[in-house]
C-alpha cells in the first residue's frame, strides 16, 4: 500500500499562536523571551501513572517537550529468562493492568507459535471472548478518563460502572478479578462456565445503552469538541513513522489492524469493521475508540451464537500438565506431572514474534529460545512506549493546557511502557 | 476488508453554544440521580457497597483465588507430603518447606514425609493458584478470603500451623492413602 500524503491547513488557534510568537521573538528582549522549563510528572493526575514530562515553555505555549519514561521498571524481561514459560503468565497481568486478559492471550499465543500448537475450536472461541472483553474494558476506562482530563466527571462514573461489570465477570471466568493469569501454554486453566456466558450476554445488552450515554454526553459536546478537535493532530506519515499501532494509528487514517491484517485465533470467521479517523487529532482518537467498542460487542455476540464444543487445550500428550485426577490415583501420570512441573513445556530452539492487536495497540512477544522450559531471551514490544514516542515531536506547538487532552486521547499505560 | 470512516456528528446551530450541552448533560446526571434515589430508597442492589459491613462475599465463586491454605483431610491427616512441587512453582517464590519424616509408630507412617516448616509469606503472594494447580495430594488450596492484612511482617508470614487453621478441614478428597499399602 503506497503511503497517501493528503494534507491539512494547520487550522488550530496553537499553532496559529506558535507562528505568532516566532515572529514576536525576534524582537523581544532577553529577559522576556526566557523559556521556562516545567517538569510535569512523575506523578500528575493527567500523566495515568508514573511518566514525567520536561517541557521547555515559552509564556504557555510548549516549544520542547521530552517525556522520561522508566519510573515502573520492575525488569519483565530479565525475570521471564528465569522462570519456565507457564510461571511467566502472572507476570503479563501486569503489563497493561486494564486488560489483564488480553495480555495473557498475546503470551500464550507467543509461545504457541513457537510450539507450533493450535487451539482447538472452543479454546480459540474463549480467548476471542477475553480479547474483546479486555477490549471494551479498556476502551471504557480509556474514554471515561479521557473525558474526566478534560473535565467531564461524570462521564467516567458511568463507564467505570460499566467496567465493575466486567471485573465480575473475569471473576466468574477466572477466579480473580484483577489479575486473571487465565492462560497456560496450550489452553486456559478453566472452561466457560453456564453463569458466565449468561452473564456476559446480559452485559452486551447493558452496555451498548451506556456507550450511546456516552456518545450523548461528549460527541456533540461544545466544550468537549472545543477541547479535542484540532488538537493533537497526527499525520498518516508521522503515525506510521513512529511505529504507533491501535486505535491511534487507526484514528490517523490507516487502515491496519492484526486481528484483520494476519487474523489468527480465527477472527476472519467474525464479521466486524475496522473504524479509521479521518483527520488524527484527539476528537478522532476519541470516535475511534468508541466504534471499537461497538465492534468488540458485535464479535462478542457472534462469538457467542455459535460457540463451538469440545476440547478447550490443546491435547494432553503435547507435554501439558496431565488431568488433575489421574495424577491423583496413578503412578505413570504422576510421574509426567512431576516432570512437566519441573521441567517445564520443552520449546524447541528458535525465535518467533508475536504481534497480537491489544486494546492499546499491538502488544508483540518476541521470544528466543535455545530449547528446553525456559526463555533465552523475551522481548515485549509494549504499545504504550512505542506511542509515547510520539509526544516529543507532538506536544511543541500546543499550549500547555492542551497535554492533558493530548494524553488522555494517546491512552497509554505505564505499567506497559515501563514492564 | 470492511473499513468505515467514523463520521464526525454534524452540530445543530444551538449544540454551537456551550448552554445546550449543558442542559442535556444535567438532563441526564439528573436521570442517573433519580434512579439510583430510587435503588436507595428499594433497598435494592445499589452501585456502591459499604465494605467492611457488606460484602461481596456471596458472589465468589467456588474456585474464587484468595489466600492459600493448607488442609487436612476428614481422617485428620495432613494432606501435605512435602514434595515441595508448590515450593518450586511459586513465580514469586513465597513459599518455605522444610520436610520432615513421620515417625515409624504413626499411624500414618507409610506416608513417610510431611512438611516440618511449611510458611507462605503473605507479602509475596500473588494469589495466581499455581500452587493448587500442580499439588498432586490435594493439600493446598486457595480459598475465598481476601482481606489478608496486618501489622509486621512476621504476621504476614503464615507458618504451617496458621495455614492448616485456615485450611481447616476438607472432606471430599481423593485419599489414595488409604488404599495403598
Amino acid at each position: 500500500m503506497p503511503p497517501v500524503t493528503q494534507e491539512y491547513e494547520a487550522p488550530d488557534a496553537a499553532t496559529k499562536a506558535a507562528r505568532q510568537l516566532e515572529t514576536l521573538e525576534e524582537t523581544t528582549t532577553d529577559l522576556v523571551g526566557e523559556k521556562l522549563v516545567l517538569n510535569m510528572g512523575p506523578s500528575h493526575p493527567a500523566t495515568h501513572g508514573v511518566l514525567r514530562l520536561v517541557l521547555e515553555l515559552d509564556g504557555e505555549i510548549i516549544t520542547k517537550a521530552d517525556p522520561d519514561v522508566g519510573f515502573l521498571h520492575r525488569g519483565d524481561e530479565k525475570i521471564a529468562e528465569n522462570m519456565h514459560y507457564n510461571q511467566f503468565v502472572p507476570y503479563t497481568d501486569r503489563l497493561d493492568y486494564l486488560a489483564p486478559l488480553a495480555n495473557n492471550v498475546a503470551y500464550a499465543m507467543a509461545v504457541e507459535k513457537l510450539l507450533g500448537w493450535e487451539l482447538p475450536a472452543r479454546g480459540q472461541a474463549i480467548r476471542v471472548i477475553c480479547c474483546e472483553m479486555a477490549r471494551i474494558s479498556s476502551h471504557l476506562l480509556g474514554v471515561g478518563v479521557f473525558a474526566m482530563d478534560v473535565g467531564a466527571m461524570s462521564v467516567f462514573l458511568y463507564t467505570f460502572y460499566e467496567r465493575e461489570k466486567i471485573y465480575n465477570l473475569s471473576e466468574l471466568l477466572t477466579g480473580a478479578r484483577f489479575t486473571t493469569s487465565y492462560t497456560r501454554i496450550g489452553g486456559q486453566i478453566r472452561d466457560l462456565t453456564p453463569d458466565f456466558i449468561a452473564g456476559l450476554k446480559k452485559f452486551l445488552d447493558e452496555v451498548v445503552p451506556v456507550i450511546d450515554e456516552t456518545d450523548a454526553l461528549l460527541s456533540k459536546n461544545a466544550i468537549f469538541i472545543n477541547r479535542t478537535q484540532d488538537i493533537g493532530f497526527i499525520s498518516k506519515e508521522d503515525a506510521i513513522a513512529y511505529g504507533m499501532s491501535g486505535p491511534n494509528l487507526r484514528a490517523s487514517g490507516v487502515d491496519f489492524d492484526l486481528r484483520k491484517a494476519h487474523p489468527y485465533l480465527g477472527y476472519e470467521k467474525y464479521d466486524f469493521d475496522i473504524p479509521i479517523g479521518a483527520k488524527g487529532d484527539c476528537y478522532d482518537r476519541y470516535l475511534v475508540r468508541m466504534e471499537e467498542m461497538r465492534q468488540s460487542v458485535r464479535i462478542l455476540k457472534q462469538v457467542l451464537a455459535n460457540l463451538p464444543e469440545g476440547p478447550i487445550n490443546v491435547a494432553e500428550s503435547k507435554g501439558l500438565l496431565p488431568k488433575k485426577e489421574k495424577v491423583l490415583m496413578k503412578m505413570e501420570e504422576l510421574i509426567h506431572h512431576f516432570i512437566i512441573a519441573t521441567q517445564g513445556i520443552d520449546v524447541p530452539p528458535g525465535e518467533v514474534y508475536f504481534g497480537h492487536e491489544n486494546p492499546k495497540g499491538e502488544l508483540g512477544f518476541y521470544i528466543h529460545s535455545k530449547g528446553g522450559g525456559v526463555p533465552y531471551r523475551l522481548k515485549i514490544r509494549s504499545p504504550s512506549f512505542v506511542n509515547l514516542s510520539i509526544l516529543s515531536k507532538l506536544l511543541p506547538g500546543h499550549m500547555l493546557s492542551d497535554i492533558p487532552a493530548i494524553l488522555g486521547s494517546l491512552d497509554f499505560v505505564m505499567g506497559e511502557c515501563d514492564r | 476488508m470492511a473499513t468505515i470512516t467514523v463520521q464526525r456528528p454534524k452540530l445543530a446551530w444551538h449544540e454551537k453554544w456551550f448552554i445546550s450541552p449543558f442542559i442535556k448533560g444535567m438532563k441526564l446526571t439528573l436521570a442517573h440521580a433519580i434512579k439510583n434515589l430510587f435503588l436507595l430508597i428499594g433497598r435494592k442492589e445499589k452501585t456502591t457497597m459499604e465494605y467492611p459491613e457488606q460484602k461481596w462475599d456471596s458472589h465468589l465463586p467456588d474456585y474464587y483465588r484468595g489466600a492459600p491454605a493448607l488442609v487436612t483431610d476428614e481422617h485428620g491427616r495432613e494432606r501435605c507430603v512435602s514434595c515441595q512441587l508448590c515450593e518450586f512453582i511459586c513465580p514469586p517464590k513465597a513459599i518455605k518447606i522444610i520436610p520432615g519424616e513421620i515417625p515409624s509408630d504413626d499411624p500414618w507412617a507409610k506416608v513417610e514425609k510431611r512438611p516440618k516448616e511449611f510458611d507462605i509469606d503473605m507479602i509475596r503472594c500473588i494469589y495466581c493458584g499455581m500452587c493448587e494447580e500442580v499439588c498432586p495430594e490435594q493439600a493446598i488450596f486457595l480459598r475465598k478470603d481476601y482481606a489478608i492484612t496486618g501489622t509486621s511482617r512476621a504476621e504476614m508470614l503464615h507458618d504451617k500451623k496458621r495455614l492448616y487453621e485456615i485450611g481447616g478441614k476438607r472432606v471430599g478428597l481423593v485419599n489414595k492413602w488409604n488404599e495403598l499399602k
